[in-house]
């Protein structure tokens, strides 16, 4: 599978009569906008705001971040099984407003929703500071239970983004980067010598709110399976979870899958990029044996001679984690894990809740548990109050000034566990 | 400028006497005593022992929090840059005085400390995250080869520089996590990291992975129509309006509630305050996360002695394992307080 991905970059974004990129300058039709995201009988009203780098400006509480993508050739398009037919993406031409997002906010559906500062110290910790952001607020009709209302505001965003990203059908991108994965027996031929290398890409399915979607399926109901790692650049797995925020993976980290990015950047030169297997985070024993004894053999059924391990949440997920990794090394197939680490807020405490011998190759985003001082801003999009209720936070973060005192669990992206950010926690 | 330090040593070094003389309570002396004249040369004119603080072992081991009040207050007048405790070696008592100084020098003081020990010490396990705790030899023979990098990093410390990482530095690990960035990305790391692990070259490991207890389980309960049970969850299942304000993530506390006047949990008087999952389910009928309705049945059928009178109730979403434990040891004394046989433990 072969995809052309074209970047337009967007250095701003302002509201306009007509929705177009115009220049590198994304203008937004603010009322096309939201009766597009609007368009569900389950919503009572949008408004839509913009939120730029530097500006003294905190979204609270964020549910998911979308990157807007349009597929210019190929088949398909973004976000298949939800926006778009559920006809395989990947191959052909996307083209990206790079350098913009939506975000969606609006009230709470769950405990797990996150913070992004535009400016400041929380700036620094979340990488959805540097993008510019159109923020969708949906505030959906009494009555719905939190599962509806989550599903509500995340199929709100996808046709937010997916409505932006048309602005870049017709624009010649800035740059275009090619990805390509062959199939199997052809792409371990092109590079006979290198070492094989295989991604496993795990997704949070803990249910109940948890939830991560492959092209329209809930994650929780797949066996794991293979993926060409350019179908989730056009949005074949989206994010429809409230996990903590810290180490959630947004549907804009998903489309952007670092892993899957610095492993095609060296795939030729140091090893051959092979594929990426996909599989979950279920909460019974019995999933979490199959799901991870599938994985080890697809794993092994590549041919693979290393893997890249990457978690999304923690605790519960811990368990997936080590028995992947103990699973696959126990084949003879090297393993590098990515997490984060719960080591309290001292950093004292052990930062795992299961363990491996296996386990020897850890790269690890950021001890989740560490407290922050955000200060006030001076725009609030979205409900301050509900800082002390989101996971991470605790009664009295919100302070008479508007600053909050909470754990960095609490700003969206601080800790990914796909290694999107350069946060980590060293021993001392 | 110089730097001011204040050095803690027992009874022993100062050469007050032995085991005989261990009873020996606190004093401060001004400048410096025993090992102190090594450190001193160590400094040169860039740091000096303004008072050095002397305290017989048994003293301190039995009168914990008298005698380190009382160290505490000696230390504090002489407002140090740092302070330099021992070196104990493999000192069992004199270590663990050495670390009990340090952790209310640096708790109530805010001043950065500086230990040399013996790694099987037991004062190590028990304040590493204290000190700086440089590793010697496990007998005054090492005292010559430990003053020399304990003189350094007080004197580093003294400075306000940043201090490397355990190895680079020679101080046994203190076992905090600490955040920081980096020029790469995580995934970045990663793939570099695995590179050199199929190249069988050397790596280092962001996070070597935790060391766990194992708990075996007790006996089974002989009879159970005459057992108390009691019921513990991790679940966060709470009274009605959360009265203790348990978070929803990384619980700072747990809560004891009564279930005196309660024989079914509805969503009129239980709720949970977890914040991992979806709470509709728990919060129209909490007997989903513990089961006090059929518990109350078997009580009243006789199936089960009794059920004990309180549930206890933390949230385990994103606590960490040490507050984990120190909310068990409470509970569980308690639980035993009360004469309970069993528990019921339900998480979610």
């Amino acid at each position: 599978m072969r995809l052309e991905v074209g970047s337009i970059l967007i250095k701003d974004v302002q509201f306009g009569s007509k929705t177009e990129v115009n220049d590198g300058v994304l203008f937004v039709n603010k009322d096309e906008l939201a009766s597009i995201a609007g368009d569900d009988e389950h919503i009572a009203s949008v408004e839509i705001y913009l939120a730029k780098p530097g500006e003294q400006t905190r979204i609270i509480p964020v549910k998911d971040v979308i990157e807007p993508r349009v597929k210019v050739s190929g088949d398909g398009g973004v976000f298949p099984g939800f926006i778009s037919k559920v006809d395989m993406v990947g191959e052909g031409q996307t083209h990206v407003l790079k350098g913009a997002a939506v975000v969606t906010t609006g009230k709470i559906v769950g405990f797990q929703e996150g913070v992004i500062d535009m400016s400041g110290l929380g700036a620094e910790y979340t990488p959805f500071s540097k993008t510019m952001n159109v923020v969708v607020k949906v505030e959906p009709i009494e009555g719905l239970h939190q599962h509806e209302h989550e599903s509500v505001v995340r199929l709100a965003g996808f046709r937010a983004a997916e409505y932006l990203g048309k602005a870049g059908q017709n624009i010649e991108p800035d740059s275009v980067d090619v990805f390509e994965t062959k199939p199997l027996l052809e792409q371990v031929k092109e590079y006979p010598d290198l070492p094989k290398i295989a991604y496993v890409y795990m997704l949070q399915t803990q249910g109940l709110l948890h939830n991560t979607y492959v092209y329209g399926v809930d994650a929780k109901e797949i066996i794991p399976t293979l993926i060409y790692p350019t179908e989730v650049m056009d949005g074949a797995v989206v994010s429809g979870n409230c996990v903590s925020a810290c180490d959630k993976n947004p549907t804009y980290v998903h489309q952007n899958n670092p892993i899957i990015h610095d492993l095609y950047e060296r795939h030729g030169k140091n090893f051959n990029f092979i594929g990426c297997v996909i599989t979950n985070e279920n909460v019974t024993l019995s999933d979490k044996e199959r799901s991870s004894d599938m994985t080890a053999k697809l794993v092994e059924f590549l041919g693979a001679d290393g893997v890249i391990i990457s978690e999304e949440g923690f605790g519960n997920p811990d368990a997936d984690l080590v028995m992947n990794c103990s699973k696959i090394e126990k084949r003879g197939i090297k393993t590098v894990l990515i997490t984060d680490e719960y080591a309290g807020r001292d950093g004292a405490s052990q930062s795992l809740a299961d363990s491996t011998e296996h386990g020897d190759a850890v790269i690890s985003a950021g001890n989740a548990n560490e407290i922050i001082k955000l200060p006030p801003m001076k725009t609030v999009i979205g409900y301050p109050e509900v800082a002390g209720t989101i996971a991470g936070g605790f009664a009295g973060s919100l302070g008479d000034d508007g600053s909050i005192i909470a754990e960095i669990q609490v700003i969206t992206g601080a800790t990914n566990e796909l290694g999107f950010g350069y946060l980590t926690a060293r021993g001392s | 400028m110089t730097f001011k330090v204040v050095h803690y040593i027992n009874q022993f070094y100062a050469g007050i006497g032995g085991e005989e003389k261990a009873d020996h309570r606190p004093e401060v002396r001004e400048g410096m005593v025993g090992p102190g004249m090594a450190f001193q040369r160590a400094f040169g004119k860039e740091a000096e022992i303004a008072s050095t603080v002397i305290c017989g072992d048994t003293y301190f081991n039995e009168n914990l929090a008298t005698a380190t009040s009382e160290i505490i207050a000696m230390i504090e007048k002489y407002s140090p840059d740092v302070v330099i405790c021992g070196p104990a070696f493999n000192a069992g008592r004199y270590g663990v005085a050495c670390g009990a100084v340090a952790e209310a020098v640096s708790d109530r003081l805010g001043v950065p400390v500086v230990s040399g020990m013996y790694p099987e010490n037991p004062g190590v396990d028990m304040y590493r995250k204290y000190a700086y705790i440089i590793e010697t030899a496990n007998s005054a023979v090492g005292m010559r080869k430990a003053v020399k990098p304990m003189a350094k990093l007080a004197l580093r410390l003294a400075r306000s520089e940043k201090i490397g990482s355990p190895k680079e530095e020679g101080y046994i690990p203190m076992g905090i996590r600490k955040n920081m960035f980096t020029d790469e990305r995580g995934s970045k790391r990663a793939v570099k990291m695995l590179v050199k692990k199929l190249k069988g070259e050397e790596y280092i490991t962001e996070y070597p992975m935790p060391v766990f207890d194992r708990v075996s389980p007790s006996a089974a309960i002989k009879d159970i129509t005459k057992a108390k049970i009691a019921i513990v969850s991790s679940g966060g299942p709470v009274p009605k309006g959360n009265p203790d304000h348990i978070e929803s993530s990384s619980a700072s506390k747990y809560g004891r509630y009564s279930l005196q006047d309660i024989d079914d949990l509805n969503s009129e008087n239980s709720e949970t305050a977890h914040g991992g999952y979806d709470p509709v389910y728990a919060n129209n009928d909490l007997d989903r996360v513990i089961p006090v309705d059929v518990l109350k049945e078997m009580e009243k059928a006789g199936d089960i002695g009794s059920l004990h009178e309180y549930w206890y109730s933390t949230v385990g979403n994103g606590t960490s394992v040490a507050n984990s434990k120190k909310y068990a040891a409470e509970i569980a004394e308690d639980l035993h307080a009360h004469g309970v046989n069993a528990v019921i433990l339900t998480s979610t």
